[in-house]
C-alpha cells in the first residue's frame, strides 16, 4: 500500500490546558471518502480542522503529527509556518462548511469570491480566472451562471450558496476536499442534491474527502471508511459496511440503534377517541416588505385537520411549508386571516379576555431550542412553575411539590429545581420545557421541532419519554418536523406541508409508507437509507 | 430572493448603477422622510426654549439696558408680541428658509452670526477627526489582529484612559506645556485658512490635538470592535481556507466588512465635534460656534443659542444621512434586498 | 454530555474583581466615596477658607497640593468638591435610567406605532449634542446645580432608551418570551420577570458608563460657570480659576484635573469590567479560563 494522501498520528488538541481531542490518528487514502462522526462536543470538527491547519484560536495547543502527501510532495501540518499552510489552502486542500448563509463575503459579488483563490494558487489573469469561475458554476450546478457571477450571496438560496461554496473549494482541483457538515443546515430534498453532487465530483476528479458528520445516515452514504467519535477518543475505525453490518464499540451500536429510520410505524390507537383539537380551513398571510412596498405572502392556505384524544398529529414539510406558521396560531402568537380552530367546543380564535389565557394555558407549546426557551436567569423551579403561578393552579408548599413531581414525570431528580438553565445538558433543558407544558395541565401539546437540535442518542431518548408521557396522561400531540423518520416514530395521523399547502394527508402507516402525492415521495426518497450505499468503483 | 437585473459587462460606473437602483430611490426617500420628520421635531424643541424660560426672556436679555422703548423694539423686531401659534409657525417657515430671527444683543441676523463662526469650528472638527482617525484606525486594526495580547491591552487601557481624560484639562495642560512653557505654538486665537494658512494650521494645532486625542480614544475601541466582529465571520475562515495572502484576508474581507460600523461611529464623533467641543473651543479662545453658545448663554442672547443649536441639530441629521448613503454604497444587501 | 456538575457559576462581582483592571477601577472607586463621605473630618483645611498670604504656595508639607490665588487650599477644596460631583453625576444618572429604561422598555415591548414615536422622539433628543443640550435647558433654567442635575439627567436619558429598547426588542423575540406568552401569562408577568432581569445587563453596563459621563459633563458645566455656583468647591471651577495661573501655578490645574480624569476612568473600567462579566457569552468563557487576564 503506497503512503496515504493524509497520515494522522496521535492528534491532540486542548483548549487552555484541558484536553479535547486525545489522540487520534487516521489515514485518508487518495480518491476515498472518510466519514468522521460523532455527536456534539466529541470534538470532530476540532480533529479535522486542526488536522488540515485550519484551526487558529488564542489559548488552543496543538500536538501530534498530521502529514499531506500528494503530487506537490509531503508536507507536516502540524506546526507549519503561516506560510506553508497558505500553500496547502487552496490548491491541495478545498474547505465546505456547515452554515452556507455566513461563509461567504456578504459584501462580494460571486466572480470575486470564485476568482480571488485561482489567481492567488494558479497565477491566472482576472479573464482567465473569470472562465474558471463561469465552468465551476457550470459544473456545480448553478442555472445561468453569466448572470450569476455578478450576483451577491444574499440573493441565492441556501442550497445554491452551499453549491457556490463547494465550486470555491474546488476552485484550485485540491487533492483533498473537507466538508463539515455541509448539508446540516438544508432541508432534506436539497441535503439529498449536494450528496449527489460531492460524489459526481468526487468520482470526476479522483480527489479524497473528510466528510464531518453528527448524521450516521448521511455518512453511510458517502464515507469509504469510517471514524467514530466520543469525547475527543476515537472509538471504532472500520469500513463502512463493517460498521453498519457489525459494529463493536457500545458507543456506535448506541449511535446505530438510536437513529430513527423509516419503516416502524406506530401501532393505530383505538379508533373511537373523542376530538379534540379541530382546525378547519385555515388561511394565514403575512406582510412582508419589498423595495417597492409591502406585499402580503399566504403563509397557509387552507388547512385542516382534527385530531382525537390521546392522538398524535405528524405536520411535515421543510424550511417554509408554514408548518411553524401553524404551531402559532394555535399558541396564539399569530392571527389568522380565516378559518376555524376548536378546543372541544371553544373557538380559539373567537374566544377573548379571561376565557382566552384559560384556553391558552390548555394548549401548551415544547420549542425546538432548549437553550433558548428557559429564561437564563430563572432557575428550573421558577421556570416550571410559572404556569402555576400565573394561572393559580398551586400555591406554597403545594407549588413545590408540583414542581418535584413534573421534574420526576420527565425523569431528572427534584433536586434540579434549584439549578440554572447553563447547568443543564441539552436534553435536560428540553426536559425541563416539557415539565414546564405538562404544568399547563394541557389538552393539547405542541412539539415544534422539539427533539431537532438534539443529538440522536438524546432525541431517541426524549422520543421515548414523549410517547410514555403520551400513554399515561392520554395527551394529545401535535408534532411537527422536518425530519420523517422521528415523524414515524411518535405520530398516528400525518400532514405533509409544502408551500403553505396541504400536499397529503391521512394514517401514518398510509402516508409514509405508500405516498399518492410525488412531493411526500420526493421526501422519502431524499432521506438516506438505513443501509450504507455500495460503491461500484472499490479500489 | 430576486434575481439581479440581466447586465451585459457594460462600462457604467458603479455609482451610477447604484443610482439608478430603485432600491436606493426608494431608501433615500425614505431616508429624507425620516430626516424631515425629525427635524420638525428638532425645529419644534429648539423653538419652545425660549417658551421654557422663566419670565420674559426679553427683559431678562436686555438686564440693565432696559427701557420701554428698546423693550418693546426688540419684541417686535423678533415677533415675540404675536400669537404662539402664529410665532411657531413664523418660527418653522423661518428656520426652512433660513431666517432664524435676530440676535438680542446687537440686532445682527442670527444667520449671519452663525454662518460667521461656522468655518472655525468646521476647520477645528475636521481637523480633530483627522487626528482621531489617524490614532483610531491603526490602533483599533493592530489591537483586533492581536486580540487578547498585550499589544491589545495596551491599546485597551490607554484608550480608556483617552476617553476619561477631560477635554478642556488636556487643553491646559497643552498649553501649559507647548506655550507657556517651550514657547512653540501659539495658545489661542483663530485664522482664518484665506489669510494666512501656515498661522492658520500653527493655531489649529492644539486643540486639534486635544479634541483629536479624546474622540481618537472613542474611535480606536469601536475600531477594535468592529475588527473583532469581522474576523470572526464565517467568511474570514472561507478566505484563509483558500490559501489567501494575509493582506488580502485583512483588506478585502475582514476591513472591508467593518468599513460599515467605522462610518457609523466616524459620523457620530464628526457631529459631536461640530457641536460638543463647547469647552475647547472656551479655553483656545477659538471663535467658533461652541464659544458663540457659550457667550450667548452668558448674555442670554436667546435667538443665537436656539440658532445655534438648531443648526449643529441639522448637521449632525445631514451626516447621518451621509452615513445612510455610504452603507448603501458599500452594501450589497442594503442595495437590494 | 448527559451529566452535569454541580453549579460552578461565579457571581458577576466575584469574576469583575479578579480582573485586575476592573479591580483597580473598583478601588479607585471605593477611594473617591470614602474621601466625599469622611473627607470633610479629615481635611486639613476648611476648603473656603482664604489666607492671601499664603496665596499660590506650591505643593509643600504645609499644603500638600499647594494653594490657589486665595491661599485656599487644593486639596481639601478638591475633596469636599467630590461629594458635589457624585451627587450630581448619582442623582441625574439616576433620572436617565428611570425614564430611559421606562422609555425604551415601553418601545421595545409594545413595538409598532407606539415604538415609532418615542423612538422618533429619542431621535430628535439625539440629534443634540450632550453638552449643547445641556447648555441650553441650563441657559433656560439658569445657572446652579439643581439646573446642571436636571440637564445631565435630560441629556442622557436618549442613551438609556436605546440601550433598552434594543434589549427588550431581543429579548422578545426569545423563544422563553414567546414560550412565557403562549402559556397565557400576562405582559406585567413577562416585563417584570423576563424582560427586565434579561435587560440589566446592558443597563447596569451603560448606567456605569453614563456615571463617567456625567462626571465629565458637570466639570465641564462648572468650567463654564453654569454649574456648581461658588463659594461651592468644584472640580471644574477650580480648572476655570487656574486657566490664569497657567504659568505660575501648575498645580492649580494639574491636581483638580487629574481628580475628574481619576473617577471618571474608574467608573469606564468598572463599565468595561461589567461588560465582560455580564455578557452571558464572555462570562461563560472568563469562568472557564479561571479569570486570567
Amino acid at each position: 500500500m503506497s503512503t496515504p494522501l493524509l497520515r494522522v498520528r496521535d492528534l491532540t488538541v486542548a483548549a487552555h490546558g484541558d484536553p479535547i481531542v486525545r489522540g487520534i490518528s487516521f489515514d485518508v487514502e487518495d480518491g476515498q471518502c472518510l466519514g468522521i462522526v460523532g455527536e456534539s462536543g466529541s470534538g470532530k470538527s476540532l480533529t479535522v480542522l486542526s488536522a488540515t491547519g485550519l484551526l487558529e484560536a488564542p489559548g488552543l495547543t496543538i500536538g501530534g503529527s498530521s502529514v499531506l502527501t500528494d503530487t506537490t510532495g509531503a508536507t507536516e501540518i502540524i506546526g507549519a509556518s503561516r506560510a506553508t499552510l497558505r500553500g496547502v489552502h487552496g490548491p491541495r486542500v478545498g474547505f465546505v462548511f456547515q452554515d452556507p448563509g455566513t461563509s461567504l463575503n456578504p459584501l462580494l459579488d460571486l466572480e470575486r469570491q470564485l476568482t480571488e483563490g485561482p489567481e492567488t494558487h494558479l497565477g491566472m489573469t482576472r479573464r482567465a480566472a473569470r472562465r474558471h469561475a463561469l465552468e465551476l458554476l457550470e459544473a456545480v450546478g448553478i442555472p445561468d451562471p453569466e448572470q450569476r457571477l455578478r450576483a451577491f450571496p444574499h440573493q441565492l438560496s441556501g442550497g445554491q450558496r452551499q453549491r457556490v461554496m463547494i465550486a470555491i473549494a474546488l476552485a484550485c482541483s485540491p487533492s483533498l476536499l473537507v466538508a463539515d457538515e455541509p448539508t446540516t443546515a438544508l432541508d432534506v430534498t436539497t441535503q439529498a442534491q449536494i450528496l449527489d453532487l460531492v460524489r459526481g465530483m468526487q468520482d470526476e476528479r479522483g480527489m479524497a474527502v473528510v466528510w464531518i458528520s453528527h448524521d450516521l445516515g448521511v455518512v453511510g452514504q458517502v464515507a469509504d471508511d469510517v471514524t467514530v467519535l466520543l469525547d475527543g477518543t476515537a472509538v471504532e475505525q472500520r469500513p463502512v459496511q463493517e460498521i453498519f453490518a457489525s459494529p463493536r464499540a457500545d458507543y456506535t451500536r448506541t449511535l446505530l440503534a438510536a437513529r430513527p429510520t423509516l419503516g416502524d410505524p406506530r401501532p393505530a390507537p383505538a379508533a373511537d377517541a373523542e376530538p379534540v383539537l379541530r382546525v378547519a380551513d385555515l388561511d394565514v398571510s403575512f406582510a412582508v416588505r419589498t423595495r417597492t412596498g409591502t406585499r402580503r405572502i399566504r403563509a397557509v392556505r387552507n388547512v385542516g385537520f382534527t385530531v382525537p384524544r390521546g392522538h398524535t398529529l405528524g405536520i411535515v414539510g421543510e424550511s417554509g411549508s408554514g408548518k411553524s406558521t401553524i404551531a402559532n396560531v394555535l399558541t396564539g402568537q399569530v392571527r389568522a386571516d380565516a378559518g376555524t380552530v376548536r378546543l372541544h367546543d371553544a373557538d380559539l380564535l373567537a374566544t377573548r379576555g379571561a376565557d382566552r389565557r384559560d384556553l391558552r394555558r390548555r394548549v401548551a407549546m415544547v420549542f425546538q431550542d432548549p437553550f433558548a426557551a428557559l429564561n437564563p436567569r430563572a432557575t428550573v423551579e421558577r421556570s416550571v412553575s410559572e404556569p402555576l403561578r400565573v394561572h393559580g393552579l398551586a400555591t406554597g408548599p403545594e407549588r413545590t411539590r408540583r414542581v418535584a413531581d413534573l421534574l420526576g414525570q420527565v425523569e431528572l431528580p427534584a433536586d434540579f429545581a434549584a439549578r440554572y438553565p447553563h447547568e443543564l445538558s441539552g436534553g435536560q433543558r428540553q426536559r425541563v420545557c416539557i415539565a414546564r407544558a405538562l404544568a399547563c395541565e394541557p389538552d393539547v401539546l405542541i412539539l415544534d421541532e422539539s427533539t431537532a437540535s438534539l443529538d440522536v442518542s438524546i432525541q431517541a431518548r426524549v422520543v421515548d419519554l414523549l410517547l410514555r408521557l403520551q400513554e399515561e396522561l392520554g395527551l394529545t400531540y401535535v408534532f411537527i418536523a422536518h425530519d420523517l423518520a422521528v415523524v414515524e416514530q411518535i405520530s398516528h395521523e400525518v400532514l405533509v406541508m409544502r408551500r403553505g399547502e396541504t400536499v397529503e394527508q391521512g394514517p401514518a402507516r398510509a402516508v409514509l409508507s405508500d405516498p399518492s402525492h410525488p412531493y411526500t415521495r420526493e421526501l422519502l426518497a431524499a432521506i438516506p437509507p438505513a443501509e450504507p450505499r455500495v460503491r461500484s468503483s472499490a479500489p | 430572493m430576486t434575481a439581479p437585473a440581466p447586465t451585459t459587462p457594460d462600462a457604467t460606473p458603479r455609482w451610477r448603477r447604484v443610482r439608478d437602483h430603485p432600491a436606493t430611490r426608494f431608501l433615500v426617500v425614505r431616508g429624507l422622510l425620516h430626516t424631515a420628520i425629525v427635524l420638525l421635531g428638532v425645529i419644534t424643541v429648539t423653538f419652545s426654549l425660549m417658551l421654557l424660560v422663566p419670565g420674559d426672556p426679553v427683559r431678562i436679555a436686555l438686564g440693565t439696558r432696559y427701557t420701554q422703548e428698546s423693550y418693546d423694539a426688540l419684541r417686535a423686531a423678533s415677533g415675540l408680541d404675536r400669537p404662539l401659534l402664529e410665532q411657531y409657525l413664523d418660527y418653522v417657515l423661518g428656520a426652512v428658509r433660513g431666517d432664524l430671527g435676530v440676535s438680542f444683543r446687537n440686532g445682527e441676523p442670527v444667520t449671519h452670526v452663525l454662518l460667521d463662526r461656522l468655518p472655525a469650528t468646521a476647520s477645528l472638527a475636521l481637523a480633530g477627526v483627522l487626528v482621531g482617525l489617524l490614532v483610531a484606525v491603526p490602533a483599533g486594526v493592530y489591537a483586533a489582529l492581536r486580540n487578547g495580547r498585550l499589544a491589545d491591552a495596551v491599546v485597551r487601557i490607554t484608550s480608556q484612559v483617552g476617553v476619561s481624560v477631560p477635554d478642556f484639562w488636556m487643553g491646559l495642560l497643552l498649553i501649559t506645556l507647548f506655550s507657556a512653557t517651550l514657547g512653540w505654538l501659539p495658545s489661542s486665537g483663530y485664522v482664518p485658512f484665506g489669510e494666512d494658512p501656515v498661522e492658520w494650521a500653527r493655531r489649529l494645532a492644539l486643540p486639534a490635538v486635544t479634541v483629536g486625542l479624546v474622540a481618537g480614544s472613542i474611535m480606536t475601541r469601536f475600531v477594535r470592535a468592529a475588527v473583532l466582529d469581522a474576523i470572526a465571520a464565517g467568511w474570514v475562515r472561507t478566505a484563509r481556507s483558500k490559501g489567501l495572502g494575509r493582506r488580502v484576508v485583512l483588506l478585502r474581507h475582514i476591513l472591508r466588512n467593518a468599513v460599515v460600523p467605522i462610518v457609523t461611529i466616524v459620523g457620530i464623533q464628526m457631529a459631536t465635534l461640530l457641536g460638543g467641543v463647547i469647552v475647547v473651543e472656551v479655553v483656545f479662545a477659538w471663535p467658533g460656534l461652541g464659544r458663540l453658545v457659550y457667550d450667548s448663554v452668558t448674555a442670554r442672547d436667546y435667538p443665537v443659542i436656539q440658532g445655534a443649536v438648531l443648526l449643529i441639530a441639522v448637521l449632525f441629521l445631514l451626516i447621518n444621512l451621509l452615513v445612510d448613503v455610504i452603507h448603501t454604497l458599500v452594501d450589497p444587501r442594503i442595495r437590494n434586498r | 454530555m448527559t451529566s452535569t456538575r454541580p453549579s460552578t457559576r461565579p457571581s458577576a462581582l466575584r469574576l469583575l474583581l479578579r480582573n485586575r483592571v476592573s479591580l483597580l477601577g473598583c478601588l479607585i472607586l471605593a477611594a473617591v466615596v470614602l474621601a466625599a463621605v469622611v473627607g470633610p473630618w479629615l481635611s486639613p483645611y476648611d476648603p473656603n477658607a482664604t489666607d492671601v498670604g499664603n496665596a499660590l504656595r506650591a505643593p509643600g508639607a504645609e499644603h500638600w497640593l499647594g494653594t490657589d490665588q486665595l491661599g485656599r487650599d487644593v486639596l481639601s477644596r478638591i475633596v469636599a468638591a467630590s461629594q458635589v460631583s457624585l451627587r450630581v453625576a448619582v442623582v441625574s444618572v439616576s433620572i436617565a435610567l428611570v425614564l430611559g429604561v421606562g422609555i425604551g422598555l415601553l418601545a421595545g415591548y409594545a413595538r409598532g406605532a407606539a415604538d415609532a414615536v418615542l423612538m422618533r422622539l429619542v431621535d430628535v433628543m439625539f440629534a443634540f449634542p450632550v453638552l449643547l443640550l445641556a447648555l441650553a435647558i441650563v441657559a433656560v433654567l439658569g445657572p446652579g446645580l439643581n439646573s446642571a442635575i436636571i440637564a445631565i439627567g435630560v441629556v442622557y436619558t436618549p442613551i438609556f432608551a436605546r440601550v433598552a429598547r434594543a434589549s427588550t426588542l431581543s429579548v422578545r423575540e426569545e423563544p422563553f418570551v414567546k414560550a412565557s406568552l403562549t402559556m397565557g401569562t400576562g405582559h406585567a408577568y413577562v416585563l417584570r420577570h423576563h424582560v427586565l432581569p434579561n435587560i440589566s445587563g446592558p443597563v447596569i453596563v451603560q448606567t456605569s458608563l453614563s456615571l463617567a459621563f456625567a462626571i465629565l459633563s458637570e466639570a465641564a458645566l462648572s468650567f463654564l460657570g453654569l454649574g456648581v455656583q461658588p463659594p461651592q468647591p468644584s472640580w471644574g471651577r477650580m480648572l476655570f480659576e487656574a486657566q490664569g495661573f497657567v504659568g505660575q501655578a501648575w498645580w492649580m490645574s494639574v491636581f483638580p484635573g487629574a481628580a475628574i480624569f481619576v473617577t471618571t476612568l474608574a467608573f469606564n473600567l468598572v463599565g468595561d469590567g461589567l461588560r465582560e462579566v455580564l455578557d452571558p457569552a464572555r462570562r461563560t468563557a472568563l469562568a472557564a479560563q479561571g479569570g486570567r487576564s
